[in-house]
């Protein structure tokens, strides 16, 4: 029974794909949209049961299907396992997908391929279910590539315009250098342990005698992080995220936003038992974490496209989770991505209602004023901007403040990298917030006229996650945490309490004035003195370095990818012509050389027949006079 | 029935095709061809059930040769993919009308004929004699129908014959020391040959030479993407996804268990320099400008892990190679197949004159998406199946070959999604792009379902290959 419920939640997303690719042509767009959130919905009813049932005690579900392949130092199992960590990634991936689902309905109403973004969306959710529920790394590594290909297809999913299509190309490109490091990982794992199996490797970890060389199993762990900064976009892998926004914006906060993205964590989470194993590893997890956070934050300063901006904010939240995991305090990332999903998700869904209203316009200098046209959106908007800011009582305070609080505790360096990302986060927030949705309209007279609150479709799931941004720090409150507790059989080593002394309480103020202080300049720049940003070439100093992401895309250009284009022209003007000048040189000494070689170029098959049978037969006949 | 009887069939095919005139070739040539798939399917059903499938027979005494075909996992599955390739390949030529099509499809049976002499003969003379025979019907595929201008065509052409034909006769040589030595051709006899490490290595050469012009290795290479270029669809196609494996399996099956000693001294040399030819190839397909051009180099890059693979001398290493050349197969001609559609429709080959193409037929689009995908490896599809047993293999011999090799699912994602997007994406042009018929349609469903159904499940072809394989590694591994 448990098996059969499994194999629906896996598969139903998987059947609403094929079902809208299929036959989804000849259904409208309402229908196709409605058995896309069906399938999703479907899988999240299950893995709320199995969630209450792992969450009451209940024993995680394992589902062996069949062997898939043989190695000589290990096998491969098709098999999926339902525990803790798997059921919660699910109940937020199932959770969201479906709110996304029921809001892309009205967002993409009228959209000729809406079937098939419909069908990329399920197969998206199917993926994903797949990378959280496989059992072994490659089952994940399954789910893993797969939702890099969803990416790609949604991203692109407007492909009759080019930039959207190289910024999907870019995604799935720079995805597969982390993937490589991935599968590298893969194979040092498969060949120190035997098996690719979770349970096994723990296994072989706890029972105490473990012989493996740790330099590998180090080497095994880096290249594993190098995969999670492809998928969760880090340093020096993040590039192609804010890119990504290319694709439409329900895509964005599902995929790029609060669930793919966060892969990497719950791989490292997932594996938690390695890293620990590797505190050389996890000190260059959290640092890269802690700069990943900073840099985002600092090119989302000057940002003016709202998707843009949110887009540096996902790439530099994601960086104060890897911190969390670099510092061993698996269970606080874990906090920061649940919350984060939250708030995220409705930050997206609500830029995605304003440039629903702007009639696609992303442009913030073009904004202005919507709150008194868009009650709902400007509501949920300001709840989830309060939520990343950091403040008390909203979700995001309690998760970010217990990252800065482990970082405090390991590494003051660490702590103020993270604290200035905070600040940084609620500046650049609220300077989105007044810009878009306070002092007067901006954009044409002809968009003004248009000006309206979106649909309920779209309503209800900016509601649903708004709450869910409000009260979601619940799960784990300072004292007394729901979510350690439950996820205490996943991780190996003790989960550190930190007492809520003095220290505790004195960092809790500092994060809070940090975010005023933040909300406190936006507030003075944009709605004090009303400072709206200027043309693109107005741009100048350092401001402009930010503005252009301080031109990391062009330096990768220029010192990677115009290198191996330049090595391809030398390859094809050079080496391929030498190599064939070579052979036919060959050709010509052998021509000079002998009248029989000038014979056998005169192409005449028959000749050669001739010479071919002529030679078996003189061979054999060789042969046997002998 | 036994093997021979797949043999006849398709040699009993060439000529009846040639025969039944220019109107019902091609009809003839796929019915001959499924019929030898499906004798194939049953000879396998019954090597399972543990019966004889193989066939000896001597043919003279001195020198002894004996007209052997033998079945064993490896030859069984080289078999298979032949005969499964050939009606499929038959198939995609549907769409073209040919001037002497009865000539043109006799000779694709014919060439399956002797490609599949080439994967089961046992005997060392016979099996050089498929060899070569395998050549002949190519020449004249591509000589005849090729396309471009006819004086360019036939230059490239012959000087892939005489380069091949001058490649294979190094191994004639090798063969006919080795009789010198132990008597006879039979492979079994040539395996125990007690070589000294010197004669080793120069009859590994030997062989080397000859496989490496026909896979091809770089430098060894240049012939290819002319004659890729050139040839009719379906000469590539044979090309592509056969007959190079021909030279692959002939690795397996000759080279690495004959002069074991040398495989192993010189391992990484080898290695490395089919290690060299995936970024190569990689990086010149980045380059090209002509679509069938581009898929040649890719197809040069994935055949060299390929052959890396082998020369790891692992079983994974072995069984990836298999499996990948199995799956590369079908992959290829696929691609091949959508190249060729295109340029119908099009009348181009050159990239920067398509785009456009998936706003006028979404079906096309999703399918050569997919084959794009099983190209680059995508996990479920069963290129990625070999692709990891293959990485894996190199990563067992030296970490650093399987990153390096490992640059192909990065530089392959490049190239293949850069071409997809010139090619098919964009707005649409002025060209009017048909839909696929159904008979294109089924044509790629067929191989789509192999390629899918085998990434979810490859153990009925693993596990098929893998005892035959442990038992070559026995001869490979010793080593005295």
């Amino acid at each position: 029974m448990d098996t059969n419920l499994a194999l629906l939640l896996l598969l139903a997303p998987l059947a609403g794909f094929l079902l809208n690719i299929f036959i989804g042509k000849k259904l409208s767009g309402n229908v196709s949209g409605i058995l896309g959130s069906v399938a999703v919905a479907v899988s999240f009813a299950v893995t709320l049961k199995f969630f209450l049932q792992v969450n009451g005690g209940g024993e995680p579900i394992n589902v062996n299907l069949f062997k898939w392949m043989t190695l000589a130092n290990f096998d491969v199992n098709f098999a999926f396992q339902l525990d803790q960590l798997s059921l919660l990634w699910l109940m937020f991936v199932t959770g969201i997908g479906t709110l996304i689902h029921i809001y892309s309905i009205s967002y993409m109403h009228g959209d000729e391929n809406i079937h098939k973004y419909f069908g990329y969306l399920n197969l998206f959710v199917f993926f994903m279910i797949t990378l959280v529920m496989g059992s072994n790394l490659l089952i994940m590594f399954i789910g893993w590539e797969g939702v890099g290909l969803c990416s790609y297809l949604l991203i692109g999913f407007w492909y009759k315009n080019h930039d959207f299509n190289d910024a999907a190309k870019k995604a799935f490109i720079m995805n597969r250098i982390g993937d490589l490091g991935f599968l590298i990982g893969i194979f040092i794992i498969g060949y120190l342990f035997h098996s690719v199996d979770y349970i096994d490797i723990k296994n072989a970890i706890t029972s105490g005698n473990l012989d493996i060389d740790m330099t590998w199993l180090g080497i095994a762990t880096l290249c594993l992080f190098i995969g999670a900064c492809g998928k969760s976009a880090q340093i020096p892998l993040y590039t192609w995220l804010p890119d990504a926004m290319a694709g439409p914006t329900p895509v964005s906060a599902l995929i790029h936003a609060a669930t793919m993205v966060t892969a990497g964590i719950f791989m490292i989470t997932r594996l938690n038992f390695l890293f620990d194993l590797t505190p050389d590893v996890q000190n260059i997890i959290a640092i890269v974490g802690a700069f990943t956070s900073l840099i985002a934050a600092s090119i989302g300063l000057a940002q003016n496209d709202i998707k843009k901006v949110l887009a540096y904010s996902t790439v530099s939240q994601l960086g104060l989770m890897f911190l969390a995991l670099g510092l061993g305090a698996y269970h606080v990332a874990v906090f920061h991505v649940i919350t984060h999903a939250f708030f995220k998700a409705c930050l997206f869904l609500g830029s995605g209602s304003v440039i629903h209203a702007m009639h696609g316009e992303q442009d913030m200098r073009y904004m202005g004023g919507l709150r008194k046209v868009m009650g709902v959106t400007f509501i949920t908007f300001l709840i989830s901007t309060l939520a990343i800011s950091g403040l008390p009582p909203f979700s995001g305070f309690f998760s970010k403040d217990e990252i800065l609080m482990t970082a405090f505790h390991h590494n003051k360096v660490l702590w103020v990298v993270g604290s200035i990302a905070s600040i940084m986060t609620a500046f650049y927030m609220f300077r989105l917030l007044y810009l878009t949705f306070y002092k007067d309209f901006r954009g044409t007279e002809e968009q003004k006229k248009h000006l309206h609150e979106s649909p309920s479709l779209i309503t209800f799931p900016l509601i649903v996650l708004a709450i869910l941004a409000l009260v979601g720090g619940a799960i784990s409150l300072p004292g007394h945490s729901w979510l350690n507790e439950y996820l205490s059989p996943i991780l190996t080593n003790h989960i550190e309490h930190h007492e809520l002394g003095t220290t505790a309480y004195m960092l809790m103020g500092i994060a809070i004035i940090g975010a005023l202080i933040g909300i406190g300049i936006a507030y003075f720049k944009y709605i004090k003195q009303g400072f709206v940003p200027g043309k693109d070439e107005e741009i100048t100093g350092f401001s402009k370095v930010l503005y252009n992401k301080f031109y990391v895309d062009e330096i990768y250009t220029a010192i990677i990818v115009k290198p191996i284009y330049a090595l391809g022209a030398f390859f094809k003007n050079v080496t391929e012509v030498a190599f064939s000048g070579f052979i036919f040189g060959l050709g010509r000494l052998a021509n000079a050389l002998s009248t029989q070689g000038k014979v056998i170029q005169n192409g005449s098959i028959g000749f050669y027949l001739l010479v071919f049978v002529l030679g078996i037969c003189s061979i054999i006949a060789y042969i046997f006079l002998k | 029935m036994d093997v021979s009887f797949i043999l006849i069939i398709l040699l009993f095919g060439a000529v009846a095709t040639y025969f039944v005139g220019d109107k019902w070739a091609s009809k003839a040539a796929l019915i001959f061809s499924t019929c030898a798939f499906a004798a194939t399917l049953y000879v396998i059903y019954r090597y399972n059930m543990g019966e004889k499938v193989s066939y000896l027979q001597t043919w003279m005494s001195r020198p002894r040769i004996v007209i052997g075909l033998q079945a064993d996992g490896m030859s069984l599955l080289m078999l298979l993919l032949t005969t499964a390739l050939t009606p499929i390949i038959v198939l995609t030529s549907f769409g073209n009308l040919f001037p002497k099509s009865r000539s043109f499809y006799a000779l694709i049976l014919f060439m399956a004929f002797a490609m599949a002499g080439t994967f089961l003969a046992v005997d060392g003379l016979l099996y050089y004699i498929f060899w070569e025979l395998s050549l002949i019907p190519i020449y004249f595929i591509a000589l005849i129908w090729g396309s471009g201008e006819a004086e360019r065509r036939k230059k490239d052409v012959v000087k892939f014959f005489i380069y091949t034909f001058a490649g294979s006769l190094f191994m004639l040589v090798a063969f006919i020391y080795l009789y010198t030595k132990t008597g006879s051709f039979l492979n079994l006899h040539l395996y125990n040959a007690k070589l000294t490490d010197t004669e080793q290595l120069w009859i590994f050469l030997g062989f080397f030479l000859a496989y490496a012009i026909k896979i091809p290795i770089i430098p060894f290479h240049t012939w290819q993407a002319n004659v890729y270029q050139k040839a009719p669809a379906a000469g590539t196609m044979l090309l592509s996804g056969i007959m190079l494996k021909m030279a692959l399996y002939s690795i397996i099956r000759w080279q690495l268990p004959i002069a074991p000693k040398a495989a192993h001294d010189y391992k990484y040399i080898f290695i490395a320099l089919c290690v060299a030819g995936v970024i190569y190839g990689s990086i010149l397909a980045l380059k090209q400008t002509n679509l069938k051009k581009l898929l040649a180099y890719s197809s040069l890059a994935h055949v060299g892990l390929i052959a890396a693979g082998a020369y790891t001398l692992t079983i994974d290493g072995l069984r990836g190679a298999f499996v990948q050349m199995i799956a590369h197969g079908f992959v290829v001609v696929g691609l091949f197949y959508a190249a060729e559609i295109i340029s119908r429709r099009y009348k181009t080959e050159e990239i920067a004159e398509m785009g456009g193409i998936r706003i006028q037929s979404a079906k096309f689009a999703s399918m050569f998406m997919i084959l794009v995908m099983a190209s680059v490896a995508l996990p479920g599809t069963f290129n990625f199946i070999g692709e990891f047993e293959l990485l894996y293999s190199l990563a067992q011999a030296n970490i650093w070959l399987a990153v390096l090799g490992g640059t192909t699912i990065i530089l392959g994602a490049f190239y293949m999604l850069r071409m997809f997007q010139q090619v098919m994406l964009g707005d649409k042009g002025t060209k009017v792009f048909k839909d696929v018929t159904f008979g294109e349609g089924f044509t790629f469903v067929l191989i789509i379902a192999v390629l899918l159904f085998f990434g979810l499940y490859p153990r009925p072809i693993t596990d098929f290959v893998t005892p035959s394989l442990q038992k070559v590694l026995v001869y490979i591994n010793q080593i005295n």
